[in-house]
């Protein structure tokens, strides 16, 4: 058998068990087992994109995908465990659900005529990117498109995290304003996770800014990076070594805005020094994107912990 | 077939499987996970014409792919603010169903399981390290 029927027959595995265990996570009986379903469902989804070429989406998908939503939803379904046993006698009409199965049907079978119809050759951006990229001095086009090409839609997705934590913490009871999110964990200070917890840290901490920097040429960046080192505090509060902030803190407020702000300030520099909002001068445009990504990575890493961590539920620091 | 017209078919078989998720469910959080497999359906999509559009000695079209990454993070804020509001709506109904019945209770004033899931706001009110509920802002 050649490499490329192999390769074609491993394809066929990976979609018929990404839709089985889709699948699974739609019908199984408990939101518990239907969350561990789509984390799997995540990590699988990560090897699919390996295995189409895009190593930089795979790492995004693992680790956020899979990994920070995972641990969402985990934490929700433990939390919402009693209101299931009434949720779950809820079932809806014959008609309803044979509705849904036909309009589900007609938007799956919309989407595979088009995929099936797509143009051939297809148009691509590809040689462009390759054209343009050495202008921004980063050797990873994908890098090269979220810091350049389309960096608007990344100071955009920067502001959309930014909105998501005002709403959350929105959501917050009047008197816990100002307060700690999350419940205080409880751990076995000689349990694994605890030891994990402590062993973690300093290797996942080196890790993640080396994705910042590998980013620039390879696969990697600073919302991956950032990604590991908000999954190792994460990891830290669980294992009680480490606390969630009260939110009115200045440091972390200012923490939280400093990404974007960064990033807004070198567009308007742009327009004053460059062509246009967020144009790069060609000599330095290497240091200015890494000098961007090294306030985005703090940002990002603050930003995603405390929006899995959830709203102020607890009164902060008394001292205060 | 090559492997970019599978997965983009198996594309979108999950955003079918998504979208019967989503409209049968009626526990929020079934519906939030059905909506993330119809988000992953719509990228995968977006992944096969990446592939498809390989050129220039690179694997996929960049553009496209950064364009997922940046759809990955918004429906992860997307998805992180939807379960704090369904947090919410179990605190102060508890229930966690959108079902008219559901609903119907929480208004009648129904409120056992949602003395449950208040109960952990309680016992953290009653612990004496916890103090001033206010969180000493006003001291």
């Amino acid at each position: 058998m050649s490499t490329a029927a192999a390769g074609f027959l491993l394809d066929v595995g990976f979609g018929l068990l990404l839709l089985a265990v889709a699948t699974f996570a739609l019908r199984s009986r408990t939101t518990y087992a239907a969350v561990v379903g789509f984390v799997t469902f995540g990590v699988l989804l990560a090897l699919v994109w390996f295995r189409l070429g895009a190593p930089d989406v795979a790492i995004t998908e693992a680790a956020i995908g899979g990994g920070l939503t995972g641990l969402l939803l985990l934490n929700a379904s433990a939390v919402l465990r009693p209101t299931e046993a009434a949720a779950a006698g809820e079932r809806p009409r014959l008609l309803v659900r044979a509705a849904a199965l036909v309009a589900a049907a007609a938007v799956a079978g919309g989407l595979a005529i088009a995929v099936l119809a797509l143009p051939s050759p297809a148009p691509t951006l590809a040689p462009l990117a390759v054209a343009g990229a050495p202008a921004t001095g980063l050797g990873n086009p994908v890098a090269a498109t979220l810091m350049a090409f389309r960096a608007t839609d990344t100071l955009l997705e920067k502001v959309v995290l930014l909105l998501a934590i005002v709403g959350v913490w929105s959501l917050a009871p009047d008197a816990w304003w100002g307060g700690r999110p999350g419940r205080r964990h409880q751990a076995d200070p000689k349990g694994t996770l605890v030891f994990f917890a402590r062993l973690l840290p300093p290797v996942g901490i080196v890790f993640g800014v080396y994705l910042l920097f590998v980013g620039a040429d390879h696969p990697g960046g600073a919302f991956q990076g950032g990604t590991i080192l908000a999954a190792m505090w994460l990891l830290a509060i669980m294992a009680r070594l480490s606390d969630t902030p009260a939110i009115d803190g200045r440091w972390l407020r200012f923490w939280l805005v400093a990404g974007p702000a960064a990033f807004v300030l070198v567009g308007l520099a742009g327009i004053a020094l460059g062509d246009a909002f967020l144009s790069y001068p060609e000599a330095y445009a290497k240091p200015i994107i890494l000098g961007i990504e090294l306030v985005k990575i703090v940002t990002v890493a603050a930003t995603l912990a405390l929006i899995v961590a959830g709203p102020p539920e607890r009164p902060g620091d008394p001292r205060r | 077939m090559n492997s970019a017209t599978w997965y983009g078919l198996v594309g979108a078989a999950l955003a079918g499987i998504g979208l019967y998720g989503l409209i049968v469910h009626h526990h929020v959080l079934r519906k939030i996970l059905s909506f993330n497999l119809l988000g992953a359906g719509v990228f995968l999509i977006a992944g096969a014409v990446a592939r498809r559009g390989a050129a220039a000695g690179l694997p996929g079209d960049p553009v496209l792919q950064g364009l997922v990454i940046t759809g990955i993070i918004v429906a992860f804020a997307a998805t992180a603010l939807a379960v704090a509001l369904l947090l919410r709506l179990g605190q102060t109904t508890g229930s966690a169903s959108l079902s008219p019945r559901a609903l119907g209770d929480a208004a009648a004033g129904n409120g056992a399981r949602a003395a449950t899931l208040r109960a952990d706001e309680a016992s953290s009110l009653a612990d004496p390290a916890a103090g001033d509920p206010r969180g000493g802002a006003t001291s």
